[in-house]
């Protein structure tokens, strides 16, 4: 085995809410922009001690792993594990504080498809821009282009502005030319996140290709059945701190097992939102507090008999009055595949006055009919279709067993539980009794 | 066979050196680089290209009659219109220079965010791009010359050496605002203000022996003063005070090496704080 990457005690140091005072004067700005080189270097090396120093925060600390060519490594960890930080630095975008890694081969990197687009720009010529960006040389371009052409499928729209495609067609051309990189080593950040169910399941196959073509691939996603499928190796990362690193399965497991449950607590039925740890750090807490409560109003303790009814209570704060607001309940199995979401958008011909302040929305589901397991809960909020606040995996739910079809069978595959009805019909004239059902 | 291309990441600090090989390894995305900006700067407008020509146009027309006629320049034999014509190009050129480049890496944030590549190649790729400008504003100074029946002279093979000058300055100013603007947007609007101010304490509208003798001293630690002077000495053979060019010029290459060294050394910290 050849080693490709060794990573030794890479560590990253970040500012912490910095900078705003220093735009007082135009003059300060001007001696700190001045004065900042010299001082900077000075303390660069400090020293350190714990998460958090002062205004400072290590989003990773003295990580150390190699990696042999070939392996496909899977990046695991919750939000906030600093897994985006680690790429950045082996792709070179940031430096480490401390550590150093070394890299042997051709490295091209994949933190997002379609870096430096440009709108104004044709189809055409946004492949050799993007290509180039990406680290691709003309002749190389030039050689991979009906390729790339074909499989984005934008074929007659060559020569119009990017500005004029439509979502799916833009994201189409960019990952298909990401997907056209040849390196040795590649890596990728959740851009399989990309297009309709179709193109992602594409996108899934080329890199799956990309993985097998004795490459070495490093890999970040939340995705974890994709981790599953494509990666041969996985490193958990939790805090800053690398915690286990091994084949991708036991990497799951662990992941799974240690760190999903961390800072939930599901043995209440009242969840506070509003300094929940799943949110996005672009949105405003708007969301404040979900209560999960049984049909008859019992508070729901995290378990649910399989198609339980239940129900949910969404606390809410409008900012400024408004009368197109929606919010959202969404189901995940736990290795974070969508299995059904409920949104007060679905239903029909409802129509709110306007409102302002302290809102409470009231979700009621007759039936839950997932299997037996263990379920993430995630809650949003739509102002004028337009999200503005998410928070991910609120909660947990378990779905226990229950003896849904009154057979005490019940499926432990697929995700969820079919009503379905059975009758026996002549073999002679199948065709009757089936046309009723169809 | 142990792959050939060995890569070491680890922290830098201070100042840091010029790493040619690799930016002759990216030369080919500092052209696409250039290519986009030529090919998106006057897209979806109606006069396209024309606008090279225009802005210094523009400017000469009312410089031309404010100047000339209310001020009473004299500028010997060359006809004023010509006279500032031949300074304008240039220092529009500097001054468009200065002020896209210096916003240039804000404008490709997301580009800094997500891949590496030099960053360099952002301002630079910006100045290049903007040559393009300055040759087509040669082009209609060769046609306003052949209009007042103007000769070409021999001087003509200097124009490289200022037109390489006035690179050399607008790329060091470029590269350090540029920089500069990542931690404070102040440079942005400073930039604007301070070419608007710069273009009085520079010789285009005026020239050079109408300045007191006092005040000519100083002029001489403003880079484009010698550049303007010299592009007149190149194009129109006006009279050029060498000592003035040797010290712009100088002044240009301690700009360029500045810029560049302040650029080497803010870039690490570019995608944390841009």
């Amino acid at each position: 085995m050849e080693t490709v990457i060794e990573i030794s005690g890479i560590s990253k140091r970040y500012q912490v809410g910095q900078d705003a005072r220093f735009y007082d004067s135009f003059r300060e700005a001007l001696t700190q922009a001045l004065r900042k080189p010299w001082r900077n270097s000075h303390n660069g090396s400090g020293k350190h001690n714990g998460q958090k120093n002062g205004n400072t925060f290590w989003a990773l600390r003295d990580i150390s792993f190699d990696v042999q060519k070939g392996d496909t490594v899977g990046i695991i960890g919750s939000n906030g594990a600093g897994k985006s930080t680690l790429l950045k630095i082996i792709s070179r975008i940031t430096d480490p504080t401390e550590g150093h890694i070394k890299v042997r081969g051709r490295m091209a990197s994949l933190l997002e498809v379609g870096t430096g687009f440009h709108p104004e720009l044709t189809g055409r010529e946004n492949i050799y821009l993007n290509g180039a960006i990406l680290g691709m040389r003309k002749a190389e371009i030039d050689s991979k282009f009906e390729e790339i052409v074909s499989f984005a499928g934008i074929g007659k729209f060559l020569d119009t502005p990017v500005k004029r495609y439509s979502s799916g067609m833009y994201v189409r051309l960019a990952f298909s030319i990401a997907a056209h990189l040849d390196p040795e080593i590649l890596i990728v950040d959740e851009v399989l996140a990309v297009g309709d169910a179709a193109f992602q399941k594409k996108c899934l196959g080329k890199m799956a290709e990309a993985c097998s073509r004795a490459k070495t691939v490093f890999f970040v996603s939340h995705n974890l059945a994709a981790v599953e499928n494509l990666c041969t190796r996985g490193v958990v990362l939790q805090q800053g701190k690398l915690v286990f690193s091994g084949n991708a399965r036991q990497a799951i497991d662990y992941y799974l097992h240690n760190l999903v449950s961390e800072g939930s607590a599901p043995n209440s039925h009242i969840i506070d939102l509003s300094c929940a740890a799943g949110r996005p750090v672009r949105y405003r807490p708007q969301l404040k507090r979900l209560e999960l409560y049984t049909e008859d109003g019992r508070p729901l303790m995290g378990d649910l008999p399989v198609g339980g009814p239940m129900k949910a209570v969404i606390h809410f704060y409008l900012e400024e009055p408004c009368s197109s607001f929606d919010a959202s309940l969404a189901f995940d199995t736990p290795s974070g595949q969508r299995v059904c979401t409920a949104h007060s958008a679905y239903e029909s011909g409802r129509v709110h006055e306007e409102r302002v302040g302290d809102q409470v929305f009231v979700c009621d589901i007759p039936s839950l009919p997932l299997i037996p397991g263990e379920y993430k809960l995630h809650v949003g909020l739509d102002i004028r279709n337009t999200e503005v606040d998410w928070v991910e995996d609120a909660t947990r739910l378990t779905v226990i067993n229950s003896d849904f079809y009154g057979t005490g069978v019940i499926p432990t595959k697929g995700q969820f539980l079919l009503d379905n009805r059975w009758t026996m019909s002549s073999p002679l004239e199948p065709e009757v009794s089936l046309r009723g059902k169809v | 066979m142990a792959a050939a291309i060995e890569l070491e990441i680890k922290p830098h600090q201070g100042w840091q050196r010029i790493d040619f090989r690799e930016l002759w390894h990216y030369r080919e995305l500092l052209a696409f680089l250039v290519w986009r900006d030529v090919k998106v700067r006057y897209r979806q407008t109606a006069l396209g290209g024309l606008w090279a020509i225009l802005q210094p146009l523009i400017a000469m027309l009312i410089f031309t009659g404010l100047f000339a006629s209310v001020a009473k320049i004299r500028t010997d034999s060359v006809p004023y219109s010509l006279f500032v014509y031949a300074g304008l190009v240039p220092w529009t050129f500097f001054a468009n220079a200065v002020t896209l480049s210096s916003n240039s890496l804000i404008g490709a944030d997301q580009m800094i965010r997500k891949i590496y590549f030099p960053r360099l190649l952002v301002p630079m790729g910006v100045i290049v791009a903007l040559g393009l400008d300055m040759l087509i504003g040669f082009g209609f100074i060769a046609f306003l010359m052949a209009y007042h029946h103007w000769p070409v002279t021999a001087n003509l093979v200097w124009l490289p050496l200022f037109m390489f000058g006035t690179f050399l300055a607008a790329s060091g100013l470029g590269l350090a605002l540029s920089a500069l603007n990542v931690q404070y947007r102040d440079v942005k609007y400073v930039v604007p203000f301070f070419t608007q101010m710069a273009l009085f304490l520079t010789p285009v509208l005026y020239p050079m022996r109408y300045v007191p003798q006092k005040i000519a001293v100083y002029l001489a630690f403003n880079p484009m003063a010698g550049m303007v002077e010299g592009f007149r000495y190149a194009v129109l053979g006006s009279p050029v005070s060498w000592p003035l060019v040797a010290s712009s010029l100088g002044i240009c290459m301690l700009l360029f090496a500045g810029g560049l060294f302040v650029f080497r050394r803010m870039e690490r910290t570019f995608s944390d704080i841009i």
